[in-house]
């Protein structure tokens, strides 16, 4: 994109601009020149100009300003014309060093990264279960759970509805460190569809008391058993016979009484009623793999003391 | 004023020169060649001027417990000041002594004039020297004054460059000190040996070194007379009650030269020989016999020279000397008055306050910040939790143990590690969770609080409240 894209519908406010500035600092020029000028009906230099304030205690002098102060004013208006040649600032003009601001950051994340991309390649190099033994490597990685992880995940890891819990060992895509590292890189997507219209109220209910006497809690025996035939129908291939999940789809184990959208019997069943879609982004791009080294092995400590 | 004063003035000050092409309304300026001056109140400020300069120069160098004494590490945030760290944390301290200094500077003035400016302001502490390298390289004022005058010679010029060589070497190193202050000086000197500094420190020791050539070398006086603040609204803490350098103008008066045989009383002249060394050895170029200016910087080097005037003629001295307006017009000055007990009182609070302050500082903080994207989530039992960042900041030379409590609401405290170590001068980012049972929340938002002590040392403690949020059920 080029300035220009950004600009007027016309070129007359850029002219327009373009003429304020330029034309405020010839009158700055100009004004200092013609106030330079004794007037006509002033005191003479050194007397009293007759304002006095005070019952006549103070009496203004007519006293010259010091010459350096008058190339004070020259020197802002040289400033002033060096600084609108070398940046934007007249109009759509780029400035000669075509400073940008996006260029601006775009520096100072290279510096940031040749600072501590070192850092964390030096880290990157050592796997995760013995660097998670690295108190620096921790530190490290909890700034950056804190910075990028704990809108969602929470600041102690513990999760909310919908984000998973990260620190109590159960993990829906696997725990094993280059699981999490790859969570992270590439993001997940779990989706769950909606049975509602498939298995009507009543199919809901029964798959609902199922669920439940799957993590061991009571419900209704017949419906249990009713439920039980649903789930070997439709919910089976991804939640696994015995309920217990499956990591690479990334099917909850529904045993094992943790709940990612909650436990309770109404929310279950809303969960079977309309399905869930969990998306954790992809991090990959502005993270980079030896950040998501270093978070990883946070993450992974977090269960793995 | 008198015709005779203004003769008097005119010649010991030029008229401004009037410039060419429309500038007449700024002058040329015209340099002020500041007489040497010997006697009491020189002999005061060359004190000011070594203990001053000697502190600046000096307490740099020192050390304390095995890091400069005095060193604001502004990277790192720490500042050391003798035995002490301070964070910016502790910035409440350092604002809170420069009230106590400003009201110090009010207090001084309101009872002595401008003492400060006189002896301690460092653009007069820095000048001082200045004028002392000028002339013991270019001589004394007349020579000065003749050298100037005198088209560009080889003599002129070695003269001058070797004046300017050493103050540009001197201007050098009190940048150079300055920056001593935030970097270590002695890496500052071997950097600076080697030529390897960095590019802020260099330009920091270029900037405060061209900012005491120009200052103390090129601006002098013009600095107190046209840049100083402090010079213009001084004049709010003056009374009449308040010392100020003053010409005795009934003893003095009418002035004139005389022969020191003759008289004063038979030829009607007042003390005053008019020999215009007041003027000479002023270094803002005024004439104190035409009574208090803004321009005086109460120097008193023409009290100095006045008396070695006085003397010399064998009249009493102090026909210019410290007096207060209330004095001069014969009525008695009182040093107690409300402004200064209102000073006095405000001054004792505050120092002993900063004092008591400090002494009770702990090097500990406690910050909680709550995770503010679910206002709360329920654990699989049915209890309510939030969870919070702990920032612990040890700001202790030495590494501590701490324990952590909650108090003012009944739950439990859940921590990841249960030990809290933090190294010294470090800051720790706690994740803490606090779960309570729905039954016993009154209200929505409950505040409670969160205490960490140290194990070495109870007294080495911090409460800080955070805010419980959950649903309210027991009503």
């Amino acid at each position: 994109m080029t300035v220009n894209d950004f600009s007027f519908t016309s070129n007359f406010w850029n002219l327009w601009i373009i003429v304020l500035t330029v034309g405020n600092i010839l009158a700055c020029w100009w004004l200092v020149r013609w106030t330079g000028k004794p007037r006509a009906d002033e005191a003479a230099q050194g007397d009293v100009t007759g304002h006095s304030w005070d019952e006549g205690t103070l009496s203004e002098y007519n006293n010259p300003l010091p010459r350096w102060w008058l190339w004070l004013f020259y020197i802002t208006m040289v400033f002033g014309a060096i600084y609108l040649f070398l940046y934007p600032g007249l109009g759509t003009y780029a400035g000669y060093l075509k400073w940008t601001h996006q260029g601006e950051y775009a520096r100072d994340m290279e510096a940031a990264d040749q600072k501590y991309g070192p850092l964390f390649a030096k880290y990157a190099g050592t796997p995760i279960p013995q660097l998670a033994a690295d108190a620096d490597a921790l530190k490290i990685g909890q700034r950056l759970f804190v910075n990028y992880c704990a809108s969602c995940h929470g600041s102690d890891a513990g999760g909310s509805p919908g984000f998973p819990n990260l620190s109590d060992g159960d993990w829906l895509y696997g725990g094993e460190p280059e699981a999490v590292k790859l969570s992270i890189l590439d993001g997940r997507s779990g989706a769950m569809p909606a049975w509602g219209p498939v298995l009507n109220e009543q199919g809901v209910d029964e798959v609902t008391a199922y669920v439940l006497s799957l993590g061991g809690r009571d419900a209704d025996a017949g419906k249990v058993a009713a439920g039980q035939t649903h789930y070997a129908t439709y919910c089976a291939a991804c939640h696994g016979a015995d309920g217990t999940g499956n990591t690479a789809l990334g099917a909850p184990n529904l045993t094992d009484n943790i709940w990612l959208y909650g436990g309770s019997p109404g929310v279950i069943r809303q969960t079977i009623n309309d399905g869930r879609n969990g998306r954790m982004p992809a991090h990959r791009d502005f993270l980079g793999e030896d950040k998501a080294h270093v978070l990883a092995t946070y993450i992974y400590s977090l269960s793995n003391k | 004023m008198s015709s005779e004063q203004a003769t008097a003035a005119q010649a010991a000050t030029p008229p401004p020169q009037q410039g060419s092409g429309g500038d007449e309304v700024y002058a040329r300026h015209q340099k002020v060649y500041p007489r040497e001056v010997h006697g009491v109140f020189a002999n005061l400020r060359v004190l000011g001027v070594s203990v001053l300069l000697g502190l600046y120069y000096g307490v740099a160098w020192l050390s304390w417990e095995g890091h400069q004494a005095v060193l604001l590490d502004l990277p790192a945030r720490k500042f050391y000041i003798f035995g002490m760290t301070f964070w910016p944390q502790d910035f409440f301290f350092f604002a809170w002594l420069l009230i106590i200094s400003a009201l110090a500077l009010f207090y001084v003035t309101a009872l002595a004039g401008r003492l400060w400016c006189g002896y301690a302001c460092p653009q007069t502490v820095w000048t001082e020297i200045f004028l002392w390298i000028e002339r013991k390289v270019e001589g004394s004022r007349n020579q000065q004054i003749k050298r100037d005058s005198a088209n560009m010679s080889w003599a002129k010029f070695r003269v001058k460059a070797t004046k300017h060589f050493i103050w540009i070497t001197f201007s050098l190193f009190t940048g150079f000190t300055f920056v001593g202050y935030f970097t270590p000086i002695r890496e500052l000197a071997v950097s600076f040996v080697n030529w390897d500094l960095g590019p802020w420190e260099t330009f920091w020791i270029f900037f405060y070194g061209f900012a005491t050539y120009g200052n103390a070398g090129w601006m002098r006086e013009q600095v107190c007379i046209y840049m100083c603040p402090y010079a213009r609204f001084q004049a709010a803490m003056f009374d009449k009650d308040t010392l100020v350098i003053a010409y005795d103008e009934a003893r003095g008066e009418p002035r004139g030269s005389r022969k020191k045989a003759s008289d004063p009383r038979q030829t009607g002249l007042g003390d005053c020989v008019d020999c215009t060394l007041c003027v000479q050895v002023c270094p803002t170029g005024i004439d104190i016999r035409d009574g208090l200016q803004y321009q005086c910087i109460g120097c008193a080097a023409c009290i100095d020279v006045c008396d070695e005037v006085m003397d010399k003629m064998g009249y009493e001295k102090g026909l210019v000397r410290y007096s207060t307006e209330h004095a001069m017009a014969g009525v008695r000055t009182h040093i107690v008055r409300p402004r200064t007990i209102m000073y006095t009182i405000l001054l004792a609070a505050l120092t002993i306050g900063l004092i008591y302050a400090i002494s009770q500082r702990k090097p500990l903080e406690l910050d909680i910040i709550r995770d503010r994207n679910s206002l709360y989530r329920e654990t699989v039992d049915g209890l309510v939790e939030n969870v919070y960042i702990l920032k612990i900041v040890n700001m202790d030379e030495q590494a501590h143990r701490y324990s952590l409590e909650m108090s003012g609401l009944e739950g439990e405290l859940v921590l990841a590690d249960p030990v809290i170590e933090v190294s010294g001068g470090e800051v720790l980012t706690l994740p803490a969770s606090v779960r309570v049972d729905p039954v016993v929340l009154k209200r929505a938002a409950n505040e409670f609080e969160f205490t960490i002590t140290a194990h070495d040392d109870a007294e080495l403690t911090r409460t800080e409240t955070a805010r419980f949020l959950g649903p309210a059920m027991a009503r």
